[in-house]
């Protein structure tokens, strides 16, 4: 009876869920608390909750969203690092008769994990979150398309990654790959709570994608500035407009091929099963039609971040625009058509095989032109070797190596041989480090004075420059090694004494990396303590080309009192060329979008009922569902959702403003 | 130099890039665009998986056409009822906006009372979503497409509220527009369902 009572209430969720006989599990939940409970009690001593309430998670601001993104990205990249170092430290060490300090059924989700989080929740919150600061200001807008659906894309992705934190702690994650691999992610073969969780962190993470990508490209659309043409739009904007292209052209999908497997596992239909005419390769189609084109989606904006940079610390206009934004919407478009590469071995012929082949080898034309133009774009530049500078070089330099490695590995023939092996995985993360992570770094660097008003301290920067850089050419080149020689990716365990070296060095050069991470939060740290030596008051501190310089930094929560009008590429450049000044006068009050707090209450309703949808808690999960539909509806009724800033406001604003640069 | 804002900023910039209807049908359509490939994907599914019976019911053996092609009928009514609706709102008459857009209800009710009758029929005859690959991807794509509409009908029923409360206010028209397109996208992937599934599943 009480079984029976128990089992409605907490569905599969027992006693023995939480994994108190893991001690590395336990350890890593006495530090989250201690510090969870040292953060809210710091917030609480220093009554700033309804602070954060009505000025940070409510704001529909795109700056604040952009910054809590970074946040959620930069915190999440300490798990996923976290990951990382122990899977290394397993491999370094079981070799012969050492098994290691993990066994199998705890290192596969620490694989599993480490892919889903720091694709989903590290890459994308991050991308996004420079996107979504930057974006708005180098054209011209005062804030995105849509506030409100921006702020419910943020929150949405926090529910995801809270839920994949959760899994931490309460019943355990996937064991089936990043990508939750089906037949190992049926339910015949994994029961457990793992693939529900990966399911749902990543359902409810991805409407928010789905939502944002809608929203960004909407604003390029609609909201540029007067003057500023498509072939007038810096190229870091044409980048994120293809990226979120993608994103909205891809996510779909998706969201139907993970919404088929939930209704293998919850339902019992037979999509992906083994039996009864189910097909587990259309799994992998279906997650690869997406996961190729997301590597786009994250080093589209990417590139363009290294075209700004690149320009600026040049002193040149970029070189090649045309061919930089053509090169663009070619590699968008070629994205679609070498998801097959993921899976030469399928089987499916010949002809088939060659034409992915070399429709994946045609992509590296387009990003050949890139690399091109930002070498020409240096050449006879006068450079600034500044930290955003470095990354660029580092950029180069690696990136380069990583799509070599990418067209062999694209030659089917090659590719059987390399297939899952660990020179696959080191090719990846050669383009996703020495591209996407060193240009997030480069672009956190290069905007951080914008949104904060004082620069990034340049010696930890330098710091975590090298150890990054150091940290990935010490890591992965034995995995390259090892790989062609044949290693398999995803072992726990090996025999071969002879590898163990490599696996040593790789070790090594994890804690490399975590010296780079370790100095970044330093670097930040510290340049928090010496802002008043490091401040910037004239709001365009590297001599900046695009319009985000035209405004203070930070920038006031309308970014520019009047639309500034565009007349040339490189708009800011041109208008000081022009002998620009700053409005001083003929203030008008400025239409703005309403904080609101349904994006938030919407997340925490989505993330009750995934949460009971993985333990099967039926009423929790019917509660929270009723609860979303009625707070959508409810919100739908809210018609007062903007306002005007008074012009007294801003004229105080902006008069504070000149007085800081001292015009 | 003058004490006004200088020419490289607009002066006059009442409400220049404001106009959130503009915005509104953009974003609203793309996202329609976003749904639509969910909906690629489940034909595409259903396309892979339409010959896999594992020895279960094919097609022919279990489609009513009669009863498809009434509920066909419902539907594309229920379009044509809606543009009623819409032109009415556009005339800026409330009774006759809220009268065409019950009546759009009701056949959307009809659609989803009728879809629901033939799923339990189906069921009752043994063919459920976990009999074959088949029948999963004939529920899936087909209950998406019931669910949307449902979607649709509560949507209506909101409206039908809040034009009562406030009217055919400019927010609300730009609302009832979304919910057109809406409405009409589901017409339109209603008629491949009908052609590449029923249809062709009965010829097979």
């Amino acid at each position: 009876m009480t079984d029976h009572l128990l089992k409605i209430l907490f569905g599969r969720l027992s006693l023995e869920s939480f994994p108190v006989h893991e001690p590395i599990l336990l350890g890593t939940f006495a530090v989250v608390v201690l510090l969870g409970l040292g953060i809210v009690g710091a917030v609480t001593k220093y009554r700033l909750w309804g602070w954060l309430w009505r000025e940070w998670f409510t704001s529909v601001d795109h700056k604040k969203i952009g910054i809590m993104y970074m946040i959620l990205g930069i915190i999440m990249l300490l798990r996923g690092f976290a990951d990382a170092v122990m899977m290394r430290l397993q491999q370094a060490i079981a070799f012969g008769g050492s098994e290691g300090y993990l066994n199998a059924h705890h290192y596969d989700q620490i694989f599993t994990a480490h892919g889903t989080i720091m694709i989903f929740f590290v890459a994308i919150p991050l991308v996004v979150g420079l996107i979504n600061y930057i974006m708005p200001l180098q054209i011209g807008a005062r804030d995105v398309a849509f506030p409100y659906l921006n702020n419910l894309s943020f929150w949405l992705t926090v529910a995801g990654a809270l839920l994949v934190m959760v899994s931490l702690f309460v019943g355990e994650f996937s064991r089936a790959g990043w990508l939750n691999y089906v037949p190992v992610a049926n339910l015949q073969n994994s029961p457990d709570t793992g693939p529900d969780y990966y399911l749902w962190a990543l359902q409810i993470a991805g409407v928010g994608t789905t939502l944002s990508a809608i929203n960004m490209v909407t604003t390029i659309i609609k909201m540029r500035a007067p003057g500023m043409t498509m072939m007038k739009m810096p190229v870091f904007c044409w980048t994120a407009l293809c990226s979120n292209v993608l994103a909205v052209a891809i996510f779909p999908i998706l969201t139907a091929a993970f919404a088929l497997l939930m209704l293998d596992r919850y339902v019992g239909t037979n999509f992906f099963t083994n039996d009864l005419g189910g097909n587990p390769m259309m799994y992998w189609n279906l997650v690869w039609i997406w996961g190729h084109p997301e590597v786009y989606v994250l080093v589209l904006p990417v590139f363009g971040i290294f075209s700004e940079i690149t320009s600026t610390f040049s002193g040149k206009r970029l070189f090649g625009y045309s061919s930089m934004v053509y090169a663009t919407v070619v590699i968008t478009i070629l994205s679609f058509l070498v998801w097959l590469h993921h899976f030469f071995t399928m089987g499916s012929g010949a002809s088939v095989n060659s034409f992915f082949g070399i429709a994946t080898m045609v992509i590296s034309i387009p990003t050949g032109a890139k690399i091109f133009n930002w070498l020409f774009t240096m050449y006879r530049g006068q450079i600034r070797f500044e930290l955003p500078m470095m990354w660029v070089v580092a950029f180069l330099l690696t990136f380069t190596v990583g799509g070599m490695t990418g067209v062999l590995l694209a030659v089917p023939p090659a590719d059987f041989v390399l297939h899952n092996s660990l020179f696959l995985v080191a090719h990846f993360h050669n383009v996703i480090i020495g591209g996407v992570v060193f240009g997030l770094f480069a672009g956190m660097t290069y905007w951080f004075p914008k949104a904060f008003g004082f620069r990034l301290d340049p010696f930890w920067g330098k710091v975590s420059f090298w150890g990054w850089v150091v940290g990935y050419w010490v890591a992965w080149t034995p995995i390259y090694i090892v790989g062609l020689m044949g290693t398999t990716r995803r072992v726990r365990h090996f025999d071969d004494p002879s590898l163990q070296p490599f696996f040593i060095v790789a070790m090594i050069g994890v804690l490399i990396i975590a010296i780079g991470i370790a100095a970044f939060l330093i670097q930040i740290a510290v340049s928090i303590r010496n802002r008043e030596a490091l401040r910037d008051t004239t709001g365009d501190p590297w001599h900046g080309r695009t319009l985000e310089w035209a405004t203070s930094s930070p920038p006031p929560a309308y970014n520019f009192a009047f639309t500034p009008v565009i007349h040339d590429l490189d708009a800011w450049y041109d208008m000081k060329a022009r002998g620009h000044e700053h409005p001083a006068g003929g203030w008008r009050p400025i239409h703005m979008p309403r904080n609101t707090g349904a994006g938030v209450i919407l997340s925490g309703l989505a993330l009750a009922l995934g949460f009971a949808m993985v333990w099967y808690i039926w009423w929790l999960a019917a509660v929270s569902f009723a609860g979303m539909i009625v707070v959508i509806i409810g919100h739908s009724f809210n018609y007062d959702r903007d306002y005007h800033i008074p012009s007294e406001e801003v004229a105080a604003t902006e008069r504070a403003r000149l007085a800081a640069v001292g015009a | 130099m003058s004490s006004q804002a200088p020419s490289f900023y607009l002066i006059d910039e009442e409400e220049h890039h404001h106009g959130p209807g503009a915005s509104t049908a953009l974003g609203f359509w793309i996202y329609l665009m976003s749904d639509a490939l969910i909906f690629a994907t489940l034909f595409a599914t259903y396309g892979v998986l339409s010959t896999s019976y594992a020895g279960g019911p094919a097609p022919h053996q279990i489609f009513e056409l009669p009863l498809v092609a009434i509920n066909t009928g419902m539907l594309l009514l229920s379009s044509i009822t809606f543009g009623m609706a819409a032109i009415e709102t556009e005339a800026g008459r409330l009774r006759a906006t809220q009268g065409w857009l019950a009546v759009t209800a009701l056949f959307g009710a009809a659609f989803v009372g009728i879809e629901l009758y033939e799923f339990a029929t189906l069921i009752a005859e043994g063919a459920t979503p976990q009999r074959s690959a088949f029948l999963s991807g004939f529920f899936a794509l087909v209950g998406t497409h019931g669910l949307h509409v449902l979607c649709g009908l509560v949507w209506i029923g909101v409206t039908l509220v809040q034009i009562g409360q406030r009217g055919l206010t400019l927010d609300n028209r730009r609302r009832i527009m979304c919910l057109g397109m809406f409405w009409h996208l589901l017409d339109v992937v209603w008629i491949g369902v009908f052609t590449f599934v029923y249809l062709l599943g009965v010829l097979r």
